[in-house]
């Protein structure tokens, strides 16, 4: 980072040549790439839905092995596992490119920055938002939550993982150049993603209940979009200031 | 109208003697004003028929929440300046308001739930306002956190700035989410404190008190701006004159 700070075309890349893929294709390649080395080490991508098994594990131990009582507090069980567990894996998101410095070449190839890690969140979220809302199902489950409420489960689950994934991107962005950042990125991150699990939760409560959920459904996606729009931005910005 | 006192507030040396001059100007109105404020709340006004003498916590307490809400705004308008402009001093101004923000929400929360107790019957009620104050003290923690994990200055200044520009656009999403989350899980209502019907008697001080409270705020972020000011130019030789080092 240090050799580069004097290159002052860091802020103010050229353009790309006439003849480069178009965005859509680079955004495709990004997502390629990711996907690609993320499954040379998968064991990376297991780690963060052990955590997020073994956090689910511990109320039962905890509290009460009775189901009846279990379904109660499933729903908050299985959001605050949610979201600790997809912190732990926004480490992943950004430091190895930083590291080895292909961040800089993003930054320095002339291409938007704000698509390039907007393709970046989607692999991330792929990788680790998905997977997650796949076992959450499994793990309400065994929290003795009816099999009717699983597909809302499995729904409000997806759509809060992506504003995870999308409000930790600012985290990670903001925190690249800090050592050892896991705790001021938990700081960071939580409280802006309090409403996700105020809607999340309540999705999942109502869909236990048996009650419609797709209103709070909706407030989810909702904060999904609003996320897409802003916070790959914010991202660029924090990841430009963070490679000066 | 010329803008050339504001791009003047650019030089440090500048900047640092205009904050001295300036801050007189609201240390003593502030104190004039809580002063008469207190004497106001705390004796002229009369007792509250439902809660006594228990809702004189709100003289303090709601012009803490007012600040520690505007402190933030603040804040995040500095850095968005800061980050547009390239203006170190916006930066400066963020820096230094953000512990006292930080304070006043700390404020906030203690008087809110010694106020609780006689009120509630419990120091702490999972109360929309006072959950979102607490939230956004962790925003504060988060924002002070940010900042002093940089040990370069300019990159502390800007990479903050982001954070209060997002945080400052949640804080309303954030404030509504947990009002929706407290209407489905509380069954009793609560009471507020600052119902509009408020008698003469008691809202005149609590204007005082809000009005004392801001300027109070100015006169501190000035003290601790010319702080941020001599430490961010320590090595300059006009430090070393104006302190006569």
């Amino acid at each position: 980072m240090s050799e580069l700070s004097v290159v002052p075309s860091l802020t103010r890349p050229e353009r790309a040549p006439r003849n480069a893929p178009g965005a859509a294709a680079v955004a495709w390649m990004m997502l390629e790439r990711d996907l690609k080395l993320a499954f040379r080490k998968a064991s990376q991508l297991v780690q963060p839905l052990a955590f997020f098994a073994m956090v689910t594990t511990l109320f039962p131990l905890a509290i009460t092995p009775e189901l009846t009582r279990l379904r109660h507090i499933a729903s908050g069980v299985l959001w605050a596992a949610a979201l600790l567990s997809s912190l732990l894996a926004l480490e992943f998101l950004f430091r190895d490119d930083a590291q080895d410095g292909t961040l800089e070449q993003y930054a320095l190839s002339g291409r938007a920055l704000t698509g390039l890690l907007a393709a970046k969140t989607a692999a991330h979220w792929l990788l680790t938002g998905l997977p997650l809302a796949l076992i959450a199902p499994l793990a309400a489950v065994s929290l003795g939550v009816p099999a009717h409420a699983l597909p809302g489960i499995l729904a409000s689950v997806t759509l809060g993982t992506v504003t995870m994934s999308l409000l930790g991107a600012i985290g990670a962005a903001l925190t690249l150049g800090v050592r050892r950042a896991g705790a001021l990125l938990s700081l960071l991150t939580l409280p802006l993603a309090i409403p996700v699990l105020i809607f999340g939760a309540h999705a999942t409560q109502l869909a236990i209940r048996g009650q419609p959920y797709g209103a709070a459904l909706t407030l989810l996606g909702a904060l999904a979009v609003f996320g897409m729009t802003l916070a790959p931005l914010a991202a660029a910005a924090a990841v430009r200031i963070n490679l000066e | 109208m010329t803008w050339t006192w504001f791009h003047r507030l650019a030089s440090p040396p500048h900047l640092y003697r205009t904050a001295g001059r300036l801050t007189p100007w609201f240390a003593w109105p502030a104190a004039l004003l809580i002063i008469a404020g207190l004497i106001g709340g705390l004796w002229l006004a009369p007792p509250d028929y439902q809660q006594g003498d228990a809702y004189r916590i709100m003289y303090v307490h709601a012009p803490s929440a007012w600040l520690s809400l505007m402190v933030y705004t603040i804040m995040a308008v500095a850095g968005a300046i800061g980050l547009i402009w390239r203006m170190k001093a916006a930066h400066a101004l963020a820096a230094a308001a953000a512990p006292i923000g930080a304070s006043f929400t700390l404020a906030t929360l203690v008087t809110g739930s010694l106020w609780g107790k006689p009120m509630w019957g419990t120091y702490w009620q999972w109360d929309p306002r006072l959950t979102s104050e607490l939230l956004l003290f962790f925003l504060y923690l988060g924002y002070m956190g940010l900042r002093a994990a940089f040990e370069d200055l300019q990159r502390a200044d800007r990479v903050s700035a982001v954070l209060a520009v997002v945080g400052v656009i949640n804080v309303p999403i954030i404030h509504y989410s947990v009002v929706w989350w407290n209407s489905l899980h509380q069954g009793p209502s609560v009471m507020y404190l600052g119902k509009p019907t408020m008698p003469p008697s008691m809202l005149v001080p609590l204007l005082l008190m809000f009005l004392g409270f801001t300027l109070f705020f100015g006169a501190v972020v000035l003290v601790r701006l010319q702080g941020e000011v001599l430490n961010r130019e320590r090595a300059a030789h006009w430090v070393e004159e104006e302190l006569g080092a």
